[in-house]
């Protein structure tokens, strides 16, 4: 079995014990984070089938950051794609807030993606329609929270991104770092207790790529989300505290940086 | 609603333009319709105030309709039907397209030809007179006691005047069943003769009363078919709003499914981010609604304005019909367009948000 598993937990259950309501599949029980066990993925390929994902196990604990790092047709996307319920493994389980979510319907899939799991575009992927604020009232407005509570609320997560002075700028106007900080924040605005990150900086130059990873590292312990980053850059290693590499669809656990600022 | 509203103040620019295409669209169904009910009324206006339940015709040739331009009944048949069980009355009704003159004056009308004593009968006709409608006394410059030429050579006095109903787009001029025959050459049966027989009925069975009498009895409204014009006009102007209903709801869903494949992207997106799909498809919904809602609103009242500013003389009707109705249908059949294009978001899979590079 190929595994990538974490250490120990360094901010359990902080989101469970804040917002039990989080997890109603399982309301009474800590966040487990996000479990892969044994996922196998194959995409069809002509007359056979391509291995995306080759039995691959991945523990990721409430509050730590995890890199799963790899080159380009490695598995990454797939990986990220079946975490986030955007796909149905063959094989294996995702075990999201306690819940297999690879046995649910897709209207339980999509309810787990707006309640508990925030998903970081690898590209913003932001609405031109909308203003910042509105990019994260939208959550709310999906999971059908008060609005009020909801402008708050965002209004508080764009300060934590250094965005409040932005919120009701429209995308066009904003820089491309801010738009990737405005993706974070949106990811977040649902408390969210798993959070998945695609290449958030692929976009970006390395200064402010690392201030993306860093704020990522940040706020994943201050909000006790078990967070994936799936990312092609080493560099960004020091700012993790887990890491597995994916290659051909099999995952093997890295040694972090040893100089890890995480901690 | 919340993406769909701000989509609509964000691209105001493509939304006015459809907006404005639904506008035209509803103004254009909204002429056609007050004109369809304004023709049609100019054609059977008189006819159906007649104070009748039903009007029965000389029975047809097999495999022809009835046709007011053809139809002739004799005194036999107004009297034996006047003896049916269950008639409470059975008047005979005289039609003739004619001129009516004063001096160098001339005007066409529908010549009413009925019994002075007969329930058909406006009040003040008598033998040698004639009641006008409003238009012709006003077209010949006439009033009560003027004496004005009806036909070639028959010559009458006006005994008062009515407001105004028409036939077959002429004004009415009722005189007196005597009076008419010279109008109307009948059959070469002697004795009086007329069009249609009026019947005014308190359960009668009409058929075997029509087989024996040899006429052919319909309602009032079937009766307008057998107006020439009416048929025509009314049959063109309705295919003309048919195909305008038809071309708005291509319009809208044309307009939608290039709208909704424009923001593939953005769908792809809130379901990645777990909007339910019935929710995207109530918002997009809503949003078509809000675009026919402002188009036909405005639509409608820009119909409504031309039919209070237009000239008496134009045969245009404004009311529910011509309005609400044409509205309503314009928003339904929109919906079903829009609904068509809108349905591809079911198939968008949200899993294309992780790839977008927009």
């Amino acid at each position: 079995m190929n595994t990538g598993t974490g250490e120990p937990v360094k901010h359990s259950a902080k989101r469970s014990e804040r917002h039990p309501e989080r997890h109603p599949m399982h309301p009474t029980h800590p966040s487990p984070g996000l479990e892969l066990a044994d996922v196998t993925l194959t995409y069809p390929d002509g007359e056979s089938r391509l291995t995306a994902l080759d039995r691959v196990s991945l523990r990721v604990p409430p509050g730590t950051l995890t890199a799963v790092v790899g080159p380009s047709g490695s598995g990454k996307s797939s990986l990220l794609a079946v975490a986030a319920t955007l796909t149905r493994p063959d094989e294996g389980r995702v075990l999201i807030a306690g819940a297999d979510a690879a046995t649910l319907s897709a209207a339980e899939r999509a309810r787990l993606r707006r309640t508990t799991i925030g998903i970081v575009f690898q590209q913003p992927n932001l609405l031109a329609s909308l203003t910042c604020v509105e990019q994260l009232q939208v959550m709310a407005h999906l999971a059908g929270r008060s609005a009020r509570r909801a402008r708050d609320r965002a209004l508080d997560l764009l300060d934590r991104v250094d965005l409040a002075k932005h919120a009701e700028h429209r995308p066009h106007r904003l820089s491309g770092g801010q738009r990737q900080r405005v993706n974070i924040a949106r990811a977040l605005m649902n408390e969210p207790s798993v959070l998945l990150v695609d290449e958030p900086t692929s976009a970006l130059d390395h200064e402010r790529g690392a201030a993306i990873v860093a704020l990522l590292a940040e706020l994943t312990r201050a909000d006790g989300t078990a967070t994936v980053l799936v990312t092609h850059d080493h560099s960004h290693l020091p700012y993790v505290d887990h890491a597995s590499e994916l290659i051909d669809g099999r995952l093997n656990a890295l040694a972090t940086h040893p100089d890890a600022m995480t901690h | 609603m919340f993406v769909a509203l701000r989509d609509l103040v964000f691209a105001r620019g493509r939304f006015a333009l459809m907006i404005v295409t639904v506008v035209l669209i509803t103004a254009l169904v909204g002429l056609v319709s007050g004109l369809t009910v304004g023709l049609g009324r100019a054609n059977t206006s008189a006819v159906d105030a007649l104070p009748a339940d039903r009007l029965a015709f000389a029975a047809p040739a097999s495999g022809e309709g009835i046709s007011f331009a053809d139809s002739a009944v004799d005194e036999s048949q107004w009297r034996r039907w006047a003896e049916q069980p269950g008639v409470r009355s059975a008047a005979p009704l005289g039609i003739a397209m004619t001129r009516l003159g004063v001096g160098e004056r001339t005007t066409a009308a529908a010549a009413f030809g009925v019994e002075p004593d007969g329930p058909l009968a406006p009040k003040a006709l008598a033998p040698g007179t004639v009641v006008l409608s409003r238009p012709l006394a006003d077209d010949l410059d006439v009033g009560v006691g003027a004496r004005l030429t009806v036909g070639a050579d028959t010559s009458l006095t006006v005994a008062a005047v009515v407001s105004g109903s028409s036939y077959s787009h002429a004004p009415v001029a009722w005189t007196t069943l005597a009076d008419w025959q010279p109008l109307r050459p009948g059959p070469q049966r002697g004795g009086p003769h007329a069009t249609v027989i009026a019947l005014d009925l308190a359960g009668a069975h009409t058929s075997a009363a029509d087989r024996a009498i040899g006429t052919k009895t319909t309602s009032i409204d079937d009766a307008r078919s057998a107006i020439g014009s009416f048929t025509a006009e009314n049959g063109s102007l309705q295919l003309m709003r048919g195909f305008l209903f038809a071309i708005s709801a291509l319009v809208v869903g044309a307009f939608f499914t290039v709208w909704t494949i424009q923001r593939a992207g953005d769908v792809a997106v809130l379901k990645a981010l777990g909007a339910p799909t019935g929710y995207l498809l109530r918002d997009a919904l809503g949003q078509a609604f809000v675009v026919l809602l402002v188009g036909t609103a405005l639509g409608t009242g820009a119909a409504a304005l031309f039919g209070a500013v237009a000239p008496a003389g134009v045969p245009f009707v404004v009311d529910a019909s011509t309005t609400l109705f044409p509205a309503a249908v314009l928003i339904l059949l929109g919906m079903v367009g829009a609904a068509l294009a809108i349905r591809r978001v079911t198939a968008i899979d949200p899993h294309t948000a992780l790839n977008n590079t927009r």
